[in-house]
């Protein structure tokens, strides 16, 4: 039976390796120089996982840095979505990119209800509301 | 002539120094032209109602920009802010210096104030004071540094073994960015294999677009970004092209993609961009510093950064870069402090700006250290370049402050730099990205910079980076080509690296890795509290710290000596013939020589044989009338105390000391000890045309007549600095000879032409 992670066994990489798996499931310890070498893992191995993020999140917490953990949660939330959508999302986000705050509310209702993104949707409907009373909508190119 | 006939020459001296390349703006809080204070900066204010901040800084809530909107709802710990608000700001900026109130006190109520509460207290501390808040308030224990690794060309061979050459003197952090934006693959590509020749761990980053960055994380090919802007007025934010909540969407993006993130600000950019509302540049950078930290970012890049030049125009715009580093530790931010843009035109400026920051320690030293050219540095150049590695080291050296890096011996430098050129060679090959011959990589292994390498164009560049975008390759594939290819050390390290990814330490405050062992602001907290406490370097770190490339000895000096007594032995022969006695001839002058002279020592500091120095002497002395006597003084090393024995020995009263290392004097009987005739004190100055002129008008002297003193050119540079060690140790050599009670010795002297 495998003791419960803890914030005090950070660093995670050094105490509890056997808590870490690859985005695809495997234990950590595939990731060898052979491994790569041979093509038994490869880039879908490579990364964090949202439990990984989480976790650095509780790291963070214990250590009283709650607004860096709050971000980790929001990354964990990111890790599913794909590149394209990140960076869509993103450049809505940008001054002048979204026509009006109903643009801004749905892509965060959609990644709410796609990805669970409970904390990323909390973040752009806060935005939504801001950038319509400091008139961000105004178109820029 | 000059072009100004009735203007102070000194003006013209001063117009050739790099300082009068600088210009200074005159204080204009009106134009923005502030630093630590204007009168158009807001009081502190804070009005909570029911858990809500609805007065921020003289701003009630209906009138808040985004940046208050931001700062209210996501900085202002509103249980922490009704003490943090209370406490005077005097009383916090002493508490800030009171080695007795610990850092996490300070770092409590900071979260509790406002932007203007902080740049207020930040303004109250002079550069002594915001050194010791810097030595206690920065995150992590240990002090880092960050290099910027890029060059003219975006050639990946050149930057790997550049990025070996980094890691290996230290570096904790490589930064590259690119001169064709579609290069950026085969940069990181070159900075990943390049790091991992020298080091496991080393982070990289490659500043391009957004989109981009992402990708290039994603890939692997990257582990921390920073080019996350942040500015202090609304309208500058906009025309960065995003706002608090785009950035702190993107640092998550960056995070789920396990980046480590960094934000930068800095002051002097909302000057540069026209809409700085007339707030002093360390208010704006407060209010950046408190976005980032409500965005949750780990840390920042600081300290002026593009903007240094514009904040350092202004009065007080160095300690103010100094207060926003300062304050980024107070908020709890990993702080890369700034150094990066050079500043200044006057080396005296740059040195002293880095001092502060270098002594008290941070996070990262320099947010961008030019680990190669200038001319190579894409950025632009920094402070401190490949050029200036040995200024800082020696920096290091002088305080046994540790900046992060060390000297490397120069055949370690050059095995690492080959050894990044064939690996990257593999890797590139392995891939099918290119082939690479051997006058390539012999192009760049010495080179200093790209002026000096033939390796690819910038086109066959782009043809491999859009080779990699389609086939998407990146960290896996670079691993699986080092190790086919024979590079298991530099395969392992990157897979160890892969393993780092997965459990995300680095993600954490101030996170670097060294030696495989991720040290952050959690595990390595920075547990300053007054001296002998925090990062205290271990003995083996000082011995690094006091490394340069060359470093003087006795046995050096002792080895140099034994080299040229065989030569000397052919040139001259000094044998005693005897207690010397006081001579009667008017017209005898005696050269009194000292222990060492001929001795242990045979050339002076100036470089000159001391056979040469004997002939000149006593040559000089005969072609002006006189007569010569050569004596060996033994009781005394000391130049007056030579000089004043021989003029007593001499019939005519006058006698010149000399010293092994060449030093000089012309004395005479009947004055004390420590007045002279002339006396010639910088043996490096002196040539042996000088010496033939001291034996003549010695002999002048004798003779009783009134010779115009010898004249030796005055030197302007450090001419000790050059010569105080081989002098010290030299004199050393010969003060040891010294037999207290022994009696002059007559010399005879015996020259045997070398060229006969």
């Amino acid at each position: 039976m495998t003791r419960a992670f803890d914030p005090s066994d950070y660093p995670i990489g050094e105490k509890r390796l056997d808590l870490v798996a690859t985005p695809t499931g495997r234990p950590v310890s595939d990731l060898t120089a052979p491994a790569f070498a041979e093509g038994r893992v490869g880039r879908a191995d490579i990364g964090i996982t949202a439990e990984g993020l989480r976790r650095q999140a509780e790291v963070a917490r214990a250590a009283g840095r709650a607004r860096l953990a709050d971000n980790f949660e929001r990354g964990a939330e990111l890790v599913a979505v794909p590149d394209d959508v990140l960076i869509a999302t993103y450049e809505l986000l940008r001054p002048g990119r979204a026509r009006d705050r109903a643009e801004l509310e749905a892509a965060a209702a959609e990644l709410r209800r796609a990805y669970g993104a409970e904390r990323i949707a909390w973040l752009i409907e806060d935005a939504a509301e801001v950038y319509e009373r400091r008139g961000l909508f105004r178109r820029r190119f | 002539m000059t072009k100004h006939p009735n203007r102070w020459r000194r003006y013209d001296v001063w117009d050739e120094r790099g300082i009068a390349q600088d210009r200074f703006a005159a204080l204009d809080p009106e134009y923005g032209f502030a630093a630590l204070r204007s009168p158009y900066d807001p009081a502190p204010s804070l009005v909570i109602e029911a858990g809500r901040v609805v007065l921020l800084d003289g701003v009630a809530e209906p009138d808040f920009d985004m940046i208050d909107t931001f700062i209210a709802r996501h900085h202002i710990d509103v249980a922490v802010a009704p003490e943090a608000m209370a406490t005077g700001s005097a009383e916090f900026a002493r508490m800030m210096v009171d080695v007795n109130v610990p850092r996490s006190n300070l770092v409590r109520l900071a979260t509790g104030m406002t932007p203007a509460k902080l740049a207020e207290v930040a303004a109250l501390l002079n550069v002594a004071e915001l050194t010791f808040a810097q030595a206690k308030l920065r995150a992590r224990r240990t002090p880092g540094n960050q290099a910027h690794v890029t060059n003219a060309k975006d050639d990946p061979l050149q930057m790997a073994a550049d990025a070996a050459t980094a890691a290996l003197y230290g570096f904790d952090e490589l930064e590259t960015t690119v001169r064709v934006a579609r290069n950026a693959r085969t940069n990181a590509l070159a900075l990943t294999v390049g790091a991992a020749v020298a080091r496991e761990g080393v982070l990289v980053q490659c500043s391009v677009e957004e989109a981009e960055e992402l990708r290039l994380g994603l890939a692997g090919l990257t582990s921390y970004t920073e080019t996350m802007s942040v500015y202090g007025t609304e309208r500058t934010f906009i025309d960065g092209d995003d706002t608090p909540w785009s950035k702190a969407f993107l640092t998550a993006a960056y995070t789920s993609r396990g980046l480590k993130a960094r934000s930068t600000s800095g002051s002097g950019a909302e000057l540069l961009m026209a809409f700085h509302e007339k707030r002093s540049t360390l208010y704006l950078e407060a209010r950046c510093l408190c976005v980032q930290r409500a965005m949750g970012v780990q840390g920042t890049q600081n300290g002026g950064i593009d903007g240094a030049p514009i904040t350092a125009s202004i009065p007080g715009g160095v300690r103010a870069m100094l207060a926003e580093n300062v304050l980024a530790a107070l908020l709890d931010l990993e702080c890369a402090s700034g150094n990066d843009t050079r500043h200044s035109a006057s080396d005296i400026r740059v040195g002293a700006k880095i001092a502060p920051t270098l002594a008290a320690g941070t996070d990262l030293i320099c947010s961008g250290f030019g680990s190669i050219a200038d001319y190579d540095n894409s950025f632009g150049a920094s402070s401190f370049n490949a050029e200036e590695i040995e200024d800082f080291l020696a920096l290091q050296r002088d305080f046994l402050a540790d900046g992060g890096l060390a000297h490397v011996d120069h055949d370690v430098v050059v095995a690492a730099r080959r050894r990044a050129l064939d690996a990257i060679a593999a890797v590139l090959e392995e891939l099918g990205l290119a082939r690479v011959d051997d006058a390539m990589t012999a192009s760049v292994v010495h080179a200093h910079g790209s002026a000096e390498t033939s390796t690819f164009s910038l086109g066959q560049v782009a043809a491999m980076n859009e080779a990699m975008a389609a086939r998407g390759i990146g960290l896996a594939e670079v691993i699986g080509a080092l190790a086919r290819r024979g590079f298991a050390i530099e395969a392992e390290r990157l897979a160890a690296f892969a393993r780092q990814r997965a459990a995300g330490d680095y993600l954490q405050t101030a996170a670097v890795i060294r030696d495989g062992r991720v040290l952050s602001a959690v595990n390595d907290p920075n547990d300053y509290a007054g001296p002998g406490t925090g990062h205290v370097p271990s003995p083996a770190r000082q011995a690094a710290l006091a490394r340069m490339r060359e470093t003087w000895t006795r046995e050096r000096v002792l080895d140099g000596e034994a080299r040229l007594a065989e030569a000397e032995a052919r040139r001259m022969r000094l044998a005693p013939k005897g207690i010397a006695a006081k001579g009667d001839d008017g017209r005898e002058v005696v050269v009194a020589l000292g222990p060492g002279f001929g001795t242990r020592l045979h050339r002076t500091t100036g470089d000159v044989a001391l056979s040469e120095v004997l002939r000149a002497l006593v040559e000089g002395i005969e072609e002006a009338g006189g007569l010569a006597r050569v004596v060996r003084v033994r009781h005394t090393a000391d130049t007056s105390f030579i000089g004043l024995t021989g003029a007593r020995l001499a019939g005519s009263g006058v006698g010149i000391g000399v010293q092994g290392k060449g030093t000089c004097v012309i004395h005479r009987a009947d004055l004390a000890p420590h007045t002279n005739l002339e006396l010639f004190p910088q043996a490096p100055l002196i040539t042996a045309r000088h010496y033939r002129a001291i034996g003549a008008n010695a002999a002048r002297y004798a003779l009783g007549e009134r010779p115009e003193p010898v004249r030796i050119a005055p030197y302007t540079g450090a001419l000790n600095a050059r010569h105080h060690v081989a002098t010290a140790l030299l004199y050393a050599l010969e003060a040891e000879l010294v037999e207290a009670d022994a009696l002059p010795q007559d010399l005879e002297v015996d020259f045997h032409d070398p060229r006969v």
